[in-house]
């Protein structure tokens, strides 16, 4: 009952959130959590075998590592979708049970829907959460935040790849959430648009100062964005190493020290190939 | 060619007209009280001469007719043709085929009867039906769809009273109930539910998952979850079982009407064959057609504005 009464406190302490914002942080705390999936074929997979992890709030975090070592299975767990077996996961020191438009997720895949039109994709959280009527014209503004402010009337399927990723960024940015993570978002773009969806992301994670966590395939790109990069290795799925990077930013992809990292990640994440050392006289 | 195109159906027409003018009628066909096929034939002489003249004046015209005009050439011929084999040679048995005039002057002598009271009280027990049974069958689909102890208790009974031909049960239900109304209505309303139900539940069953999942991450609770994603994602779904118990409908209609409901185009049709009146019941059969084909067309209207999002045509 205490606990009942409790949770509706914090509740809505969690509501009224803009101007508490400097308390409610964004920060995340993962500890000690073992999560494995029973497969179809019976047997057990550990998809993560205690991990433990703290994001300050406004942080930005990357997760690297060789697919099927539990990135995914790490962001499902933060944003509430999968339960842990054992551990405990905390955004501002408030234990995660379930979904909630606080930590907002954006997908590789970007799961608009498809019966509504950009405007109402963006407005969804505010619809459901009954606040739209007194938030109307966020939605104008998250659209014009991604560069979409004329294609609200247009549906997904008539969206490319970047503009879908876009859109589906502004549908989780509208709630204001104070973690965004990103599993993969640009993965399946172009090198090109990537690299502007790469500093549009920058741009709203400075304006909006919100704790962005991110599984990336891609070294360039963690370095590229993250104050810290975390390199997970597989059997048993774990935290190898983690990584600060202390450049400031915009950082120069070019950049000596910025190539020495990127090199020193693919030593640790055991990559096959030959890694040539960036060579280079004063 | 393309000028000449849209000459083709005032051609077929006037050929018609001729043909009706000139040769005499058979003896074995009784005389009709107006020459309404004529006054058909004139009407669509008229109305082809001005598409054509309008065409020629106005380059806009064009697409209105412009694309259907061999079609309705074609149609004009079968006609002409019919009235030969009928009215002009008497080729088939004049009982079970009469004249297109003769079918003309039912419809139009007959057209209060057969409009205000056949087809109106037809049209009430087919929505009346069709109505309850989408609704119901929604309800059911909705519910086995998103509640596993519903779908555990109330499954089994859909799959086996589901695949029984409604028009089967007509024996018991148009004595069970106190009016043959009331029995039709929930003949009609059973061939509705069964295929709403089977396909709304399979629809919101095939929802991907990451759609009930990216809702909740942005705030969405249960119950916002069925009705903002769940059912519009099972929409297309719903829509075909919908449409396969529209057409399911009219067969129990038919059926009802013949067998037990003392009301209806149905009843009217199997009532005119048993008196051998059988240009009656080819006027019953045009009223079903054109009805049918209004309701099907007016179904598919609602269905391509509700699903407007599935349409891939319009790119930007
Ligand atoms: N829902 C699931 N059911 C069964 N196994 C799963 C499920 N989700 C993930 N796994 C398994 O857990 C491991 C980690 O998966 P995932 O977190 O998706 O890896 P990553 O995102 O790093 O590529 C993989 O071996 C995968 O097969
Ligand atoms: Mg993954």
């Amino acid at each position: 009952m205490v606990a009942v009464f409790k949770n509706l406190f914090n509740l809505s302490l969690a509501d009224d959130n803009d101007e508490k914002k400097g308390k409610l942080s964004g920060s995340i705390s993962v500890d000690r959590v073992v999560k494995s999936f029973i497969q179809n074929d019976g047997g057990r997979v550990v998809a993560l075998s205690g991990v433990s992890l703290e994001v300050g709030g406004g942080e930005f975090v990357s997760l690297i590592g060789p697919s099927g070592c539990g990135k995914s299975t790490l962001l499902r767990l933060i944003a509430g979708l999968n339960r842990a077996d054992s551990g405990s996961l905390y955004l501002d020191g408030e234990k995660i049970t379930q979904p909630e438009y606080q930590r907002g997720l954006v997908f590789q895949n970007p799961l608009l829907f498809p019966w509504l039109n950009i405007h109402s994709n963006v407005a969804f959280g505010l619809r459901a959460r009954k606040i739209y009527r007194e938030n109307k014209n966020e939605v104008e503004k998250f659209l014009k935040l991604v560069g979409l402010e004329k294609f609200g009337r247009a549906y997904p399927h008539q969206l490319s790849g970047g503009m879908a990723q876009r859109a589906s960024l502004a549908r989780a940015l509208i709630n204001r959430p104070r973690v965004l993570l990103l599993d993969e978002p640009l993965g399946a773009l172009d090198a090109f648009t990537r690299m502007n969806m790469q500093d549009e992301i920058l741009r709203i994670w400075r304006e909006r100062k919100i704790t962005m966590i991110m599984v990336t395939h891609d070294v360039d790109e963690a370095i590229y964005l993250s104050d810290r990069v975390v390199v997970m290795s597989p059997g048993p799925a774990k935290i190898d190493t983690v990584l600060d990077v202390p450049f400031s930013r915009p950082r120069a992809r070019s950049n000596p020290d910025f190539l020495l990292l990127r090199s020193s990640i693919l030593k640790i994440l055991n990559y096959g190939g030959q890694i040539v050392e960036p060579t280079y006289q004063i | 060619m393309r000028i000449l195109k849209i000459w083709w159906p005032l051609l077929s027409s006037s050929l018609a007209i001729v043909l009706e003018i000139w040769l005499p009628n058979s003896p074995k066909h009784p005389p009709v009280a107006e020459p309404y096929f004529l006054y058909l034939l004139i009407l669509a002489s008229v109305l082809f001469l001005g598409c054509a003249v309008g065409c020629c004046l106005r380059a806009g015209f064009r697409a209105i007719i412009d694309d259907k005009a061999y079609f309705y050439a074609a149609a004009l011929a079968a006609l002409n043709a019919l009235n030969l084999v009928t009215n002009k040679f008497s080729l088939l048995p004049a009982i079970f085929f009469p004249t297109p005039d003769r079918i003309l002057n039912v419809l139009v002598t007959d057209f209060p009867y057969l409009f205000a009271d056949c087809l109106g009280s037809s049209a009430k027990l087919l929505f009346t039906g069709f109505f309850s049974g989408a609704v119901a069958g929604l309800i059911t689909g909705i519910a086995v769809g998103f509640s596993k102890k519903i779908s555990y208790w109330v499954n089994p009974l859909i799959r086996i009273i589901g695949p029984i031909p409604p028009t089967a049960w007509i024996p018991i239900v148009l004595v069970a109930f106190p009016t043959t109304f009331g029995g039709g209505a929930f003949l009609i309303a059973l061939s509705v539910w069964f295929p709403t139900t089977v396909m709304t539940s399979s629809g919101i069953a095939n929802v991907q998952n990451a759609f009930f999942e990216v809702s909740s991450t942005l705030g969405a609770g249960h119950y916002y979850q069925i009705f903002h994603v769940g059912i519009p994602a099972a929409m297309p779904f719903i829509f075909i079982g919908l449409f396969t118990g529209t057409c399911s409908s009219f067969i129990t209609l038919m059926t009802a009407e013949m067998l037990g409901v003392k009301n209806g185009l149905g009843w009217y049709i199997n009532w005119q064959r048993e008196m051998l009146s059988y240009a009656n019941v080819y006027a019953g059969l045009i009223i079903i057609a054109v009805s049918f084909y209004i309701f099907i067309t007016m179904f598919f209207k609602l269905r391509d504005h509700i699903l407007v999002w599935q349409k891939g045509v319009i790119k930007w």
